[in-house]
C-alpha cells in the first residue's frame, strides 16, 4: 500500500432545496489500494457524497482530485473514464441477457461494420476472471443466478471498464452470510491486485472485518476518520449516532403454554408448481417468537404467504386458536419488500395506514371512509412510533426507509390479531431505526402474540427468537433453542450440511 | 413547494402547448392561402362569442365528458380502456331501444329507465373485457378494441335488419316521454343549439366519480390497485372483482354518453352518431390527468375545436382542425412530461 491518495475530496458542500445541507464541508480522502469504509445512518450524506464522486451531482463547493490530479466530474461516463466505478444497491442488469452480454453491454469490442466481436469480448472478460481469480459461467442467463453472483457481475462490469476505484453501495444488504463471505474474499483479492475500494455500509461488523480505514458521517458532516485496527464497534456506533449505543433488547420473556398458531403437514406450491414448502409442521404459543433461518429461496417466502393467506395451501392445515384460516382471516404481516407490497408510494401516511384495513369499522362505514378518524389514528401512531415528518398528509415516498418501515410496522402491529408474520424487519434500516423496530416486536410478544420471524440476519434472529427453525429445500431441517445455538450451527443447517 | 405553484406548473404544460399548436396551425393556414388571425377570430368568435355557439360547444362536449370519465375511471384502477367507443355505441342503442319500445310509460319512469339502460349496457360491455382480464389474464387493451368492433357490428345488424326505418339508417323515434329537453326550450337561451339536459347528467357523473374515488372504501381499493397491484394483493383486496367492477363502472359512464344524441338531440339511434367520441375520450382523460373536474374543462376545449372546425369550414378544410387537435394532444403529452420533471425535481 502506498501513501498516495486515490481520491481526495476537499471541503465538499452540497445543499438541497433552501437550506438542507446533505454534505457540509466534508473532507474525504482514500488512499490508493485500501478498502475504505464510509459509514453513517440513513440520511447522513453518504450517498450524496458518493453521487458527487460518481458525477451524478455537482457539489456547490469543494474540490476533487483523483490520483493527485484536480478534476471536475459531470457525469458517470466521465467518472468511469477517470477509473471510478459504482455498484448500486439495486442492480442494473438485464435479466434476460447472458452474464457475458451484461458485462460488455455498452462497451462492446466491435469488429467490421460495427458488429460485436464476441470472441474478443469473451477473451477480454476471461482475462479479467483469471487475473482476479473469479469463477463464473459467462453463458448463463443472468436472471437465473442468485443475488450474490449478480453482484459479482456488477463488479466485473466495472473491472471490464478498467475501473481502479470501486464504490460499493450497501453491497451486503441483499446477501446471505455465505455470500457475504464470498464477496469479502473477492474484495480482498481486488485490493491485493491494487484496486481501491470504497464501501458504503452501516453494518459495523463488516467495517471491522474488511476495511483499512473508516470515515464516519453524521448529519452531513465528518465525525471521525479512523484506522480500522485501532477502533471498535462501540466507538464507531457512538460517532455514527452521536450518543452511546443502547444495546438492542434481547428476548427475555417466556412463551406461555397456550398454542395460538398451529401448522401441520403444510405443503405449498410456488408459481412454477414446484412444491416450495414440503410437509412442514410447527406450533407457536402466545408470547413466543419463532425465527426462521435459511438461504433465500428455500421456501420461506411461500411459507409466509401461505400463513398470511396470500397463497393457496396444497395440503395440510393452518389453524389460529383452533380455527382453520380462510382468505378473510386477519393476520398482521410485515412484508420483506415494503416498496413492492407493504406500501403505496403515491399515498399519504394516512392512506398507507388504511392499506389492508379499509374494512375495519373504525375507518369505514362500508359505504364511506371515515377520514377524520383515520387521520387522528395515523397521527397517534406517528407520535407513538416517532415517525418523521409528523404529518399524516405527507406522501410516504418522501420518507426515509426507516420511517417507512416504522409506518408499516405501526399499521400491522396495531391490527387486532393474535398472529404477526414478519420478514426482514430491519432490511436497509440504520441502527437506531432497526433497534426501534426490534423493541416493538418484543413488546408485541410480551402482549401474548404469536410471532413468526423470517430473516437472513442471523444476529437478529438469535436476539429476538425463542426458537429458530432452519428451512432447507422446503423443509424444516432443525428447530433449535435460540439460547443454545449459534451462527455457525445455524449456518451448517442452512447449507444442508447438517440434518437432524 | 406551495400548492399554488404546483397547480401553475400543472396547467403551464397544456397552456403552452395550446399556444404553440395554434401557432403551428397558423402556419398551415397561411400555406393554404388564408389569414390565420381571421380564421382564429372567426373560430373562437363563433364558438364562444354568442350563446348559440356556446350551446353547440357544450353539446359537443357532453359525450366527451362521459367517455373521458370512462377512460379515467378505468385508469385509476390501472386499466387502459380503449373500448369507450363500443361501450358508448351499445349504451346509446340501449337507451334508444328503451325509448322506442316502452312508449306508453310516463316520462318520470321512462327517462330514468333510458339512463339506466345506457349505463347498464355500457357496463355490461366493458364488464366482459374486465372479466376476460380477471379470469384469463387477457390484456384489456386487446379485449376492449375487439369489443369495439363487435359492438359496432351487433348494433349495425340490429339497426339495419330489425329496427330500421325504411330509407334511413336509423331506428324509430323514441317516445316524447323519453326526451331530454334542450336548454333553449327550457330557458330560451342557447337559441337553436341542441345543448340539452344530458349535460347535467354528465356533470353529475363527474361528481359521482370524484365521490367514489375520494370518499369510499371501494374507490380506495380501485386506486390502490391502480398504483400498486402487488400492494392490493398484499392487502387481500379481491383484485379480480375490482378489475371487473372498475371496468363495468367505466363502461357505464361511456354508455351514458349516448343520451346526448339519442334522447337529447335526434330522438333516434343512428349509425355513426358518435363521431369517435369514444376515442377522443382517451385524449380527454390523458390531458385531464384522470381528474374528473379537469375532464369537464378539457372536454369543453375539444368541443370548441370540433364545433369551431365547422364554423370555418367554408374557408379552410375541416382537416385543418383535425390536424390542430392532433398537434395539441402531442404537444400536451410532451410538455406535461417536461413540467412533470420540473415538479419532481422540486420535490426532491
Amino acid at each position: 500500500m502506498t501513501d498516495q491518495f486515490a481520491v481526495k475530496m476537499n471541503d465538499i458542500t452540497k445543499t438541497f432545496g433552501e437550506d438542507f445541507k446533505a454534505n457540509d464541508s466534508i473532507d474525504f480522502n482514500v488512499k490508493a489500494g485500501e478498502i475504505h469504509a464510509l459509514v453513517g445512518e440513513n440520511g447522513a450524506g453518504k450517498s450524496t457524497l458518493m453521487n458527487i464522486l460518481y458525477g451524478m451531482y455537482h457539489p456547490d463547493e469543494g474540490a476533487i482530485s483523483i490520483n493527485g490530479n484536480g478534476v471536475s466530474i459531470h457525469s458517470p461516463a466521465e467518472a468511469i473514464k477517470l477509473g471510478i466505478g459504482m455498484v448500486h444497491q439495486h442492480f442494473m442488469l438485464v435479466s434476460t441477457l447472458s452474464v457475458l452480454e451484461n458485462i460488455i453491454l455498452g462497451d462492446e469490442v466491435t469488429g467490421a461494420f460495427d458488429t460485436i466481436d464476441m470472441k474478443r469480448c469473451r477473451q477480454k472478460v476471461k482475462q479479467i476472471l483469471n487475473s482476479f481469480d473469479i469463477s463464473i459461467d459467462l453463458e448463463e442467463i443472468t436472471g437465473r443466478l442468485p443475488v450474490g453472483i449478480q453482484q459479482k457481475i456488477e463488479i466485473l462490469k466495472l473491472l471490464y471498464r478498467n475501473a481502479d476505484i470501486l464504490i460499493l453501495d450497501e453491497p451486503t444488504a441483499v446477501l446471505t452470510p455465505q455470500e457475504t463471505d464470498e464477496l469479502f474474499k473477492t474484495l480482498m483479492e481486488l485490493k491485493y491486485e491494487g484496486k481501491t475500494i470504497i464501501l458504503i455500509t452501516h453494518k459495523l461488523g463488516e467495517v471491522l472485518a474488511v476495511s483499512d480505514t473508516v470515515t464516519v458521517l453524521r448529519k452531513g458532516k465528518v465525525t471521525g476518520v479512523l484506522e480500522t485496527s485501532k477502533t471498535n464497534k462501540a466507538e464507531l456506533a457512538e460517532l455514527i449516532i452521536g450518543e452511546k449505543l443502547i444495546q438492542a433488547d434481547t428476548k427475555t420473556s417466556h412463551p406461555t403454554k397456550k398454542i395460538i398458531l398451529e401448522v401441520s403437514g403444510l405443503t405449498v406450491k410456488n408459481e412454477r408448481s414446484f412444491r416450495a414448502v414440503r410437509d412442514v409442521s410447527f406450533v407457536i404459543s402466545a408470547g413466543e417468537i419463532l425465527g426462521i433461518a435459511g438461504v433465500e429461496g428455500n421456501g420461506q417466502t411461500e411459507l409466509i404467504e401461505a400463513i398470511s393467506g396470500l397463497r393457496k395451501i396444497e395440503s395440510g392445515s393452518i389453524k389460529i386458536n383452533g380455527n382453520a384460516i380462510t382468505g378473510k382471516t386477519e393476520i398482521a404481516h410485515i412484508p420483506a419488500n415494503r416498496h413492492k407490497h407493504g406500501m403505496v408510494a403515491e399515498y399519504t401516511l394516512s392512506e398507507n395506514i388504511l392499506l389492508g384495513r379499509d374494512n375495519e369499522k373504525q375507518f369505514s362505514t362500508g359505504m364511506l371512509l371515515k377520514k377524520t378518524a383515520l387521520d387522528s389514528f395515523t397521527s397517534s401512531l406517528i407520535t407513538e412510533y416517532d415517525i418523521r415528518p409528523q404529518d399524516h398528509n405527507a406522501l410516504i415516498a418522501g420518507l426515509s426507509g426507516g420511517n417507512q418501515q416504522k409506518l408499516v410496522a405501526a399499521r400491522e402491529m396495531t391490527k387486532q390479531t393474535d398472529v404477526i408474520v414478519i420478514s426482514h424487519p430491519a432490511r436497509g434500516l440504520d441502527i437506531k431505526a432497526a433497534n426501534f423496530v426490534y423493541k416493538t416486536i418484543l413488546e408485541e410478544s410480551k402482549k401474548g402474540k404469536a410471532i413468526l420471524l423470517v430473516s437472513s440476519d442471523l444476529g437478529e434472529l438469535l436476539k429476538l427468537s425463542d426458537h429458530i427453525a432452519v428451512m432447507y429445500n422446503g423443509k424444516f431441517t432443525a428447530i433449535l433453542d435460540a439460547k443454545q445455538t449459534n451462527k455457525r450451527e445455524i449456518g451448517e443447517y442452512m447449507l444442508g450440511v447438517k440434518d437432524k | 413547494m406551495g400548492k399554488l405553484n404546483k397547480y401553475i406548473l400543472y396547467t403551464a404544460g397544456p397552456v403552452i402547448s395550446i399556444i404553440l399548436s395554434l401557432a403551428i396551425g397558423g402556419v398551415l393556414i397561411v400555406l393554404i392561402g388564408q389569414n390565420p388571425i381571421e380564421i382564429y377570430l372567426k373560430l373562437f368568435g363563433e364558438t364562444l362569442g354568442n350563446t348559440y355557439g356556446i350551446g353547440q360547444v357544450l353539446f359537443k362536449a357532453t359525450p366527451l365528458i362521459l367517455t373521458g370519465l370512462s377512460v379515467a375511471f378505468a385508469f385509476r384502477a390501472g386499466l387502459f380502456n380503449i373500448g369507450a367507443e363500443g361501450q358508448l355505441t351499445i349504451g346509446a342503442f340501449a337507451s334508444a331501444w328503451v325509448g322506442f319500445t316502452f312508449v306508453s310509460l310516463p316520462w318520470i319512469i321512462l327517462i330514468p329507465l333510458c339512463v339506466l339502460a345506457g349505463f347498464l349496457a355500457g357496463a355490461f360491455w366493458a364488464g366482459i373485457a374486465g372479466y376476460l382480464k380477471a379470469r384469463f389474464g387477457s390484456h384489456e387493451v386487446i379485449n376492449t378494441i375487439m369489443l369495439n368492433f363487435i359492438a359496432l357490428a351487433v348494433v349495425s345488424y340490429l339497426v339495419n335488419n330489425i329496427y330500421l326505418v325504411p330509407a334511413t339508417i336509423h331506428t324509430p323515434e323514441i317516445s316524447p316521454n323519453a326526451v331530454l329537453l334542450r336548454f333553449d326550450v327550457i330557458t330560451g337561451l342557447f337559441k337553436g343549439s341542441p345543448f340539452n339536459l344530458s349535460f347535467i347528467i354528465a356533470l353529475a357523473a363527474c361528481f359521482v366519480m370524484y365521490f367514489i374515488i375520494q370518499k369510499t372504501p371501494f374507490g380506495y381499493r380501485i386506486k390502490t390497485l391502480g398504483y400498486n397491484a402487488n400492494a392490493a394483493e398484499y392487502a387481500k383486496m379481491n383484485v379480480k372483482k375490482l378489475t371487473v367492477s372498475a371496468m363495468a363502472i367505466a363502461g357505464g359512464f361511456a354508455g351514458l354518453g349516448g343520451l346526448n344524441f339519442v334522447n337529447g338531440y335526434k330522438h333516434y339511434f343512428e349509425l355513426g352518431f358518435s363521431e369517435n367520441a369514444g376515442y377522443v375520450g382517451i385524449a380527454v382523460a390523458l390531458i385531464a390527468r384522470n381528474n374528473p373536474f379537469a375532464i369537464i374543462i378539457v372536454a369543453v376545449f375539444f368541443g370548441i375545436l370540433e364545433y369551431g372546425g365547422l364554423t370555418v369550414n367554408t374557408l379552410v378544410p375541416k382537416e385543418i382542425v383535425t390536424i390542430l387537435q392532433g398537434i395539441i394532444i402531442l404537444m400536451i403529452i410532451t410538455f406535461t412530461k417536461i413540467f412533470d420533471k420540473k415538479i419532481n425535481i422540486k420535490k426532491a
